[in-house]
């Protein structure tokens, strides 16, 4: 993580090379409901490009965008130097895609799958069964070159989605929601994978709910709500843009007593969530001295994170559709 | 240029290359590993259906007069029940299967994200539905030659007719396929479009035992038409009138692919 921070600060101090995606002034609507909304961001060749926001924030319809599937109202797409959608298959043959629900072949096994998905890249047999073996050491596969989609765990599919993803040995990877649903074994073999995508110099457009995973693999960060951009930047500079360096929890019998207290003075904002309130500041020294005095609370002493970020920026309330 | 997009029609014309091609092998991949008892569903019941009316009915009918001539009761049956077969397999792939590809599965999502457009898989998924009934034809006219029914020369030109018949049908299933929600819409093809049809096309008896004006509704039917073309070929003579048939069956499939290609569009493009 100190490795990332460092090189998404160079990322935002040197000027961005000839982005390999640029996305300018993006505007979708589905009859009176703006779902995409003068969106603008670009991704630099071995970028990874996080996008976070709340469920129907519009990221899906972005990527689907990106890829020629959803005709945008307004704005433009281009990849590669190539116009969208007017160059959408010489775009996709450079691509590699993981979308959020798994369309692998269930019919097919592991080897097939990928055989299958080679083809639709005009690739010749000979060359994608070249492939194989290495692209299934890869998603750690390797003993299940023949087993079907059916009796592989919910991390092996998504491991074989991306697999099949760069069949085609793509520059640029698109993963919306790559690791929804795993569990934490399964997520962080699925983050060493992508780490190593970034290190070959693959550039990577990646959506996500889960905070830590867009910290430890993204160097520039977009938020998104409403179909906007609310933010974007490295995620380290994001926080020391929006957030105070420092975060007391306080939580039991009592907690919510806290917010309208003279406890109040010693922090720069206070938020109350559930039975929890957060006290944002700048040194919590004075603060947790003085919550001393309040022994039957307990406190959670911590850094400010991402997920600070993304909830002060969304709010917390608990969206409709979610 | 950012106002270009929102004026694509869905009802631009047909966008097609070669890539349908490595769709079609994919779907020709998934059929090889159960083609035998997917064969053995194919031809098993159109068989009982020839076996037991062209016997058990022909003994009662005997011959029956088409176009002045006669011929025996199993032989005008076969030559119309392969249409029939033809246009259900056809039908229950560019249904039932298209759409377990296409809306179940996901299959078609994950091939748009390679550089193949919807265009191509919807031709695919029309030439492969066809695909499987020349096939399942082929099995059956097998079956009849061994069972002595036809043996005319002319079922040679008959064979790439009836391949014409199973594209016919194939565009027009695709366009339900397009609008289904379910698996259960298609009842309404079956039992709606397909079963009267059977019975309207000249299959089990002839035209002339129906009314006028059913005769003339069935004039219209693709159905009618294909066995007007295929039928003569069985009794070895050459249809006398096969311009306007083949005229119809082609506009069926034409417009057919067009309108399916259409709705397609319309439901990937929410």
């Amino acid at each position: 993580m100190i490795m990332q921070s460092g090189f998404s600060h160079s990322a935002t101090m040197t000027p961005m090379p000839e982005p390999i995606l640029s996305v300018q002034n993006l505007v979708k609507r589905y009859g009176d409901a703006t779902v995409v909304s003068e969106l603008s961001f670009a991704i630099a060749p071995g970028e990874c490009l996080g996008v976070i926001g709340p469920n129907g924030a519009g990221k899906t319809t972005t990527i689907r965008m990106c890829l020629g599937l959803t005709v945008p109202d307004e704005g433009t797409v281009t990849a590669f130097g190539l116009h969208m959608p007017r160059d959408a298959l010489a775009i996709k043959a450079q691509l590699g895609v993981v979308s959020q629900l798994d369309t692998l072949d269930p019919d097919f096994d592991c080897a097939e799958n990928l055989l299958v998905y080679g083809r639709y890249f005009g690739m010749q047999d000979a060359q994608i069964r070249e492939r194989i073996p290495a692209l299934l050491a890869f998603a750690s596969l390797t003993g299940k070159a023949h087993a079907k989609p059916g009796e592989l765990s919910g991390g092996m599919k998504r491991r074989l989605s991306l697999a099949r993803a760069l069949v085609n040995n793509p520059g640029l990877l698109l993963l919306d929601e790559p690791t929804t649903g795993l569990d934490p074994q399964a997520r962080h073999l699925m983050w060493e994978r992508l780490q190593l995508l970034l290190q070959e110099g693959k550039s990577i457009l990646l959506t996500t709910h889960f905070m830590d995973e867009a910290e430890r693999l993204c160097h520039r960060l977009l938020v998104v709500d409403h179909g906007k951009k609310i933010a974007e930047g490295a995620p380290r500079d994001l926080i020391r843009q929006y957030l105070e360096p420092e975060v007391v929890e306080v939580f039991g019998n009592g907690a919510l007593a806290l917010a309208d207290s003279p406890l109040k003075t010693m922090a720069a904002r206070v938020e109350v969530s559930g039975e929890t309130v957060f006290f944002y500041t700048i040194d919590a020294n004075p603060l947790l001295k003085a919550l001393a005095a309040h022994p039957q609370l307990r406190t959670l002493h911590r850094p400010a994170n991402l997920e600070d970020l993304f909830l002060k920026l969304t709010g917390r309330q608990i969206r409709e559709d979610a | 240029m950012s106002t270009q997009a929102k004026h694509l029609s869905v009802w631009r014309a047909p966008a097609l290359s070669m890539r349908w091609w490595p769709v079609f092998r994919r779907n020709w991949l998934v059929w090889k590993k159960l083609a035998i008892p997917s064969l053995v569903g194919n031809i098993a019941e159109p068989l009982m259906w020839l076996v037991a009316f062209g016997y058990g009915m022909g003994a009662l009918v005997g011959k029956v007069t088409v176009d002045g001539v006669q011929v025996p009761y199993i032989l005008f049956l076969a030559s119309g029940s392969i249409c029939m077969s033809a246009m259900n397999a056809a039908s229950f792939e560019a249904l039932y299967s298209a759409f377990s590809r296409m809306h179940v599965q996901k299959t078609w999502d994950g091939i748009m994200n390679a550089p193949v457009n919807l265009d191509d898989i919807v031709l695919a998924e029309m030439l492969w539905a066809a695909f499987k009934a020349i096939f399942t034809v082929t099995a059956i006219l097998g079956v009849m030659l061994a069972l002595g029914i036809s043996y005319s020369p002319k079922l040679l030109v008959a064979w790439p007719v009836l391949l014409g018949v199973g594209i016919t049908f194939s565009c027009v299933a695709l366009i339900f396929n397009a609008l289904a929600k379910g698996y259960d819409f298609f009842t309404y093809y079956f039992t709606l479009f397909l079963t009267p049809m059977m019975f309207l096309s000249g299959i089990f008896f002839p035209l002339e035992q129906l009314p006028p004006v059913v005769r003339t509704i069935s004039q219209w039917l693709p159905l009618t038409n294909a066995v007007a073309l295929v039928r003569p070929l069985f009794m070895d003579q050459w249809p006398t009138d096969w311009l306007r048939p083949l005229a119809v069956l082609t506009t069926y499939a034409g417009l057919g692919f067009w309108v399916a290609l259409a709705l397609t569009r319309k439901r990937f493009r929410a």
